[in-house]
């Protein structure tokens, strides 16, 4: 489904993306994960092309991704992507936040839109909240509507980039448990997250950055249990003992 | 004051092309200052460039300077057109230039995650532009544009110099017969200040009406 192949990437003089390569089959969750700095969110940002990779390639579905224009958008409206900071419209409730891009990119009736809309928050728990500005809702909420509103593009495949990093702690489960339920569906998923338990529980494949390079990758259990790198030994002993 | 009494109509006439001036150079304004907003933002370089100078350009020169070229100059060209209109177009383009500033910092002041969410979800600069960036970036900027529609009110008047008979120029017609100037353009200031005071009190109820939570 995704296919990254050399792919480089310099803020100013900082290399923040090394020779990545990576492949996302259909329906696989990979999740990335690594210490700040590592390069994965600029990895997860260059999968949309939200940031322009300075070399390498990046195939969606069999096809290269677009430099720009209309060809890009068209992409992007088949990639779901779910920000750390909700990204919701300020200015439209969270009902509209939903309806707008299905009836703007893909045309769709505003009858149906609303449908599939209160469909989708029914979905992620929050259909009584459909009618409030986003300002008004809590932190786990905003990011349910979120993934909501990407769903309702119906996308071959998410990108999750640190989903749950701004939430309050006691509103992470509800958000992970959304996530969950989506890979269970069967949904191709890039996770970039800090949440290891969700990566042990609902990830098919695990991948650490370290310095804009992937270190290592590998089925959670093993990964986690056993690694194979010291770098990856070193960040799981800070994360997993505290 | 009977000098003033005693002129009421051209004093009105004055008042109706002074606001048909500032009205239809307004709503030009606004369209000017939306085209050059969304080229300056844009992703298009040459676009970027054209915006930037033309933002440049109609700043950093005086508008009754603008105003003789254009229905001096105009003509010279073939271009032909009536000075009240001319007025309008020029006053337009003139006030355009700042409504793209004020709008351009509107655009800076929304998140640009915003933006990024409208894109990622398949939207085109363009379709995130309308739906997303720029309503919120309107929100923010309802005062400035209301301090401009006053200084564009204020600024017809200096149509008054290529010739066309708006409130300051019939005030001016009405003291070379009167030669009581106090009253006269103490009368002309009240109708400005009147203009002023209703977009004044009508940016103010916008700006409580368009208040987004955030």
């Amino acid at each position: 489904m995704i296919r990254v192949r050399g792919l480089n990437k310099w803020f100013g003089e900082h290399h923040v993306l090394h020779d990545v390569d990576l492949d996302v089959a259909r329906g696989e969750v990979v999740v990335v994960i690594g210490p700040s700095g590592s390069g994965k969110s600029t990895l997860c940002r260059c999968l949309n092309r939200l940031e322009a990779a300075d070399s390498g390639e990046i195939l969606v579905d069999g096809v290269p991704v677009p430099e720009e224009g209309r060809a890009l958008a068209r992409l992007r409206a088949d990639v779901g992507m779910v920000f750390q900071n909700f990204n919701l419209f300020q200015h439209k409730t969270v009902l509209e936040n939903v309806m707008l891009a299905p009836m703007k990119v893909r045309g769709v009736s505003r009858a149906e839109a609303e449908r599939t809309a209160h469909e989708l928050l029914a979905r992620v728990g929050i259909a009584e909240q459909a009618g409030k500005q986003p300002a008004r809702l809590s932190g786990g909420q905003q990011q349910r509507a979120a993934i909501a509103r990407a769903l309702a593009m119906r996308p071959k495949a998410m990108l999750f980039d640190e989903p749950t990093s701004a939430l309050d702690p006691e509103m992470v489960g509800e958000v992970l448990d959304v996530m969950t339920g989506l890979a269970a569906d069967g949904m191709t998923m890039v996770v970039v997250t800090h949440e290891m338990g969700f990566a042990r529980r609902a990830a098919d494949r695990v991948v650490f950055m370290d310095g804009g390079r992937i270190v290592e990758t590998g089925e959670p259990n093993a990964f986690f249990d056993s690694p194979s790198t010291d770098r990856a030994r070193d960040f799981l002993a800070k994360v997993l003992t505290h | 004051m009977s000098a003033l009494l005693d002129h009421l109509p051209e004093f009105w006439q004055g008042l109706v092309v002074t606001l048909q001036m500032t009205a239809a150079s307004f709503v030009g304004a606004a369209a000017v200052g939306l085209v050059i907003v969304a080229m300056r933002v844009g992703p298009v370089p040459v676009l970027r460039t054209v915006a930037t100078v033309y933002v440049e350009t109609l700043q950093n020169l005086p508008l009754l300077v603008l105003l003789v070229l254009a229905v001096f100059g105009l003509p010279e060209i073939g271009l032909k057109a009536g000075l009240t209109t001319t007025a309008i177009v020029v006053i337009a383009l003139y006030e355009g230039a700042y409504i793209a500033e004020a709008l351009r910092s509107g655009v800076n002041a929304i998140s640009s995650g915003q933006g990024e969410a409208a894109r990622a979800l398949g939207l085109t600069f363009g379709q995130s532009l309308r739906h997303v960036v720029l309503p919120q970036a309107l929100r923010t900027v309802v005062q400035p544009i209301g301090n401009i529609f006053i200084a564009l009110t204020m600024n017809t008047s200096l149509a008054a110099a290529v010739g066309v008979v708006e409130l300051t120029a019939a005030a001016n017609r009405v003291n070379l017969l009167e030669a009581q100037p106090i009253p006269i353009f103490v009368g002309a200031g009240l109708a400005y200040a009147a203009v002023a005071a209703c977009a004044g009190f009508v940016t103010g109820r916008l700006e409580r009406r368009l208040a987004v939570a955030r």
